[in-house]
């Protein structure tokens, strides 16, 4: 862990300072801070309804904070999520849309050619790249309603890669592949995290805190320390009821854990 | 048989009729795709119908009806889009409203109108054999019109269809490209309403498009494809209608019908053949 947290830069890639967001008066985020440092994987989790898809839809503008002030690299939303490389749930998707691989990558450089221009070689060139990192490249003529939900994620891996940016975003990357997938999805964002900040969230506890840097837990406020254990104090603060509750399937992968982390320090 | 053809070839009317036949499919074909892909059938359907009113209007002045129809759908097309995005009011809802104030604007202004008027119901109905020399100019325009606007805006277009949320946060103009893609949707549904009539415009919007999607898993090569279903239906559906003295909208409209329902039984036999040759899975 030591080293890992060597390699983080000391560069603020999300800045989110006493946020407050929500629906018609609801406030959905209540005073949330979060640092996302360059080179961090961060994961979030929490409770459905807790705010994670709000927190997610304030990063990427789609909806404005009622109060408090959201950076990206030093820039207001609208700028600054260019830099952001959006990989959205699987679930949203007609799989009889007529498209292949390459076209669905291609929108990574939606950003950079604006209105009126085509893409360029060069484009094509980031786009090659991207998908020759998820190891979609020789599918690029497939049609994307074809491909498997573990293929289909690592194409919108590659798309959100193709924008070049600065952070990567994920949103329940893995709530509809089977866990054998989710494993190579895991060991693929693990080398991307070398170059490129990930911030993700997911319902999936365990999962979740045993692949990433830093963990927060996000119901309303985010708990949040800039550590990779997720202590029961954060999840009972987090969750508001008994952990047995919430750690369902995987108890094994969250406490002993958690309780090993604790031992080390 | 060719000797009938070839006659039938001497009139103006018929020559017409089967150029705007093969006018008339390339924006089908192409904007139709869109309408299947995005699932805005029924948003035409609303625009549609809210042209009638345009129709009325355009007696009510005493000005080209078409040109009333023109105003009515972009207005129809765009106002819905914009308000639709804006307010978050639910789609159908909306789309009914338009539907159902459009028609009945236009049945008021008709009323209100002197005169006789032998024409209207071909504006219902459509009149594919009576299209002036004078149409076919302005279908080649509305056609280089759609096209070359689909080729500028071809990979927003795609973008907004296929991930609205990628596209935004890529600061593609969502809102705009929505509305561009509203206002060829319109002018698609004047076009169409001239062969088919409005009540059938949504039939060649969607069925050519709907046949295409399930050979083609490409977009442009979609929209190729139903282009040339839709070149055929109304080719074969214009002489069907002619030799048997048959409403040519209708006849066309039943061709095509009959054509989805044949993609979707062979479609059906395909992946039943598959998968009882495919060993299952151990």
């Amino acid at each position: 862990m030591a080293d890992e947290a060597r390699k983080m830069g000391s560069r603020e890639v999300i800045a989110v300072r006493h946020l407050w967001a929500g629906y018609d008066g609801e406030m959905v985020l209540q005073d949330v801070n979060l640092s996302v440092q360059e080179l961090d994987f961060i994961g979030i989790v929490g409770p459905n309804g807790g705010g994670k898809t709000t927190l997610l839809k304030v990063l990427l503008g789609l909806i404005h904070p009622t109060r408090g002030q959201v950076r990206i690299m030093g820039r207001p939303i609208e700028e600054g999520r260019r830099h952001v490389g959006y990989v959205p749930q699987l679930t949203e998707f007609d799989s009889d849309f007529p498209i292949n691989v390459w076209d669905v990558a291609c929108m990574g450089r939606l950003g950079d050619r604006g209105l009126l221009h085509r893409y360029t070689k060069e484009d094509e060139g980031i786009v090659a790249t991207a998908l020759e990192q998820v190891d979609m490249l020789d599918q690029r003529h497939r049609p994307f309603g074809d491909l498997s939900g573990g293929q289909r994620q690592r194409v919108y891996v590659a798309r959100a890669l193709a924008t070049e940016p600065a952070v990567l975003l994920l949103d329940e990357p893995l709530a509809s592949v089977d866990p054998r997938v989710s494993s190579n999805i895991y060991d693929l964002l693990k080398r991307l995290n070398d170059k490129v900040t990930i911030v993700m969230v997911s319902h999936d506890v365990g999962a979740i805190s045993s692949h990433v840097k830093t963990v927060g837990c996000l119901n309303r406020r985010l708990f949040y320390h800039g550590g990779d254990a997720l202590t029961q104090e954060m999840l009972e603060l987090a969750y508001q009821c008994p952990i047995d509750l919430i750690a369902h399937g995987v108890p094994h992968r969250v406490f002993p854990d958690h309780a090993a982390h604790g031992g080390d320090k | 048989m060719i000797d009938a053809v070839l006659e039938a070839l001497q009139f103006v009317f018929m020559r017409n009729a089967l150029l705007t036949g093969l006018l008339v499919s390339v924006a089908c074909g192409v904007i139709g795709t869109f309408v299947v892909v995005k699932r805005i059938v029924f948003v035409s359907g609303g625009i549609a119908h809210a042209a009638y009113g345009g129709i009325g209007l355009g007696y009510f002045l005493g000005l080209d009806p078409v040109l009333g129809a023109v105003v009515f759908s972009l207005a129809a097309g765009l106002g819905m889009g914009a308000v639709q995005r804006r307010t978050g009011e639910r789609a159908d809802t909306l789309i009914g409203v338009m539907w159902a104030i459009g028609m009945a604007t236009g049945i008021i202004l008709v009323d209100l109108s002197p005169g006789y008027k032998a024409d209207l119901l071909s504006y219902l109905f459509g009149s594919i054999l009576a299209v002036p020399t004078s149409d076919l100019m302005v279908m080649v325009v509305l056609d280089v019109l759609i096209v070359g606007s689909v080729l500028i805006f071809y990979k927003e277009l795609l973008a907004i269809s296929f991930d609205e949320v990628f596209a935004t946060v890529e600061n593609v103009p969502v809102g705009a490209m929505y509305l561009v893609l509203m206002g060829l949707v319109a002018l698609t549904v004047v076009m169409l309403m001239r062969v088919v009539g409005l009540i059938l415009v949504i039939a060649m919007l969607t069925i050519p498009a709907a046949i295409a999607g399930r050979l083609v898993k490409d977009m442009k090569h979609m929209m190729i494809l139903a282009s040339g279903f839709g070149m055929f239906f109304m080719t074969a559906g214009l002489w069907l209608s002619y030799f048997l003295n048959l409403t040519s909208g209708a006849t066309i409209i039943l061709l095509a019908g009959l054509g989805y329902l044949v993609s979707l039984s062979l479609q059906w036999l395909g992946t039943r053949s598959r998968r009882l040759n495919t060993p299952a899975k151990g």
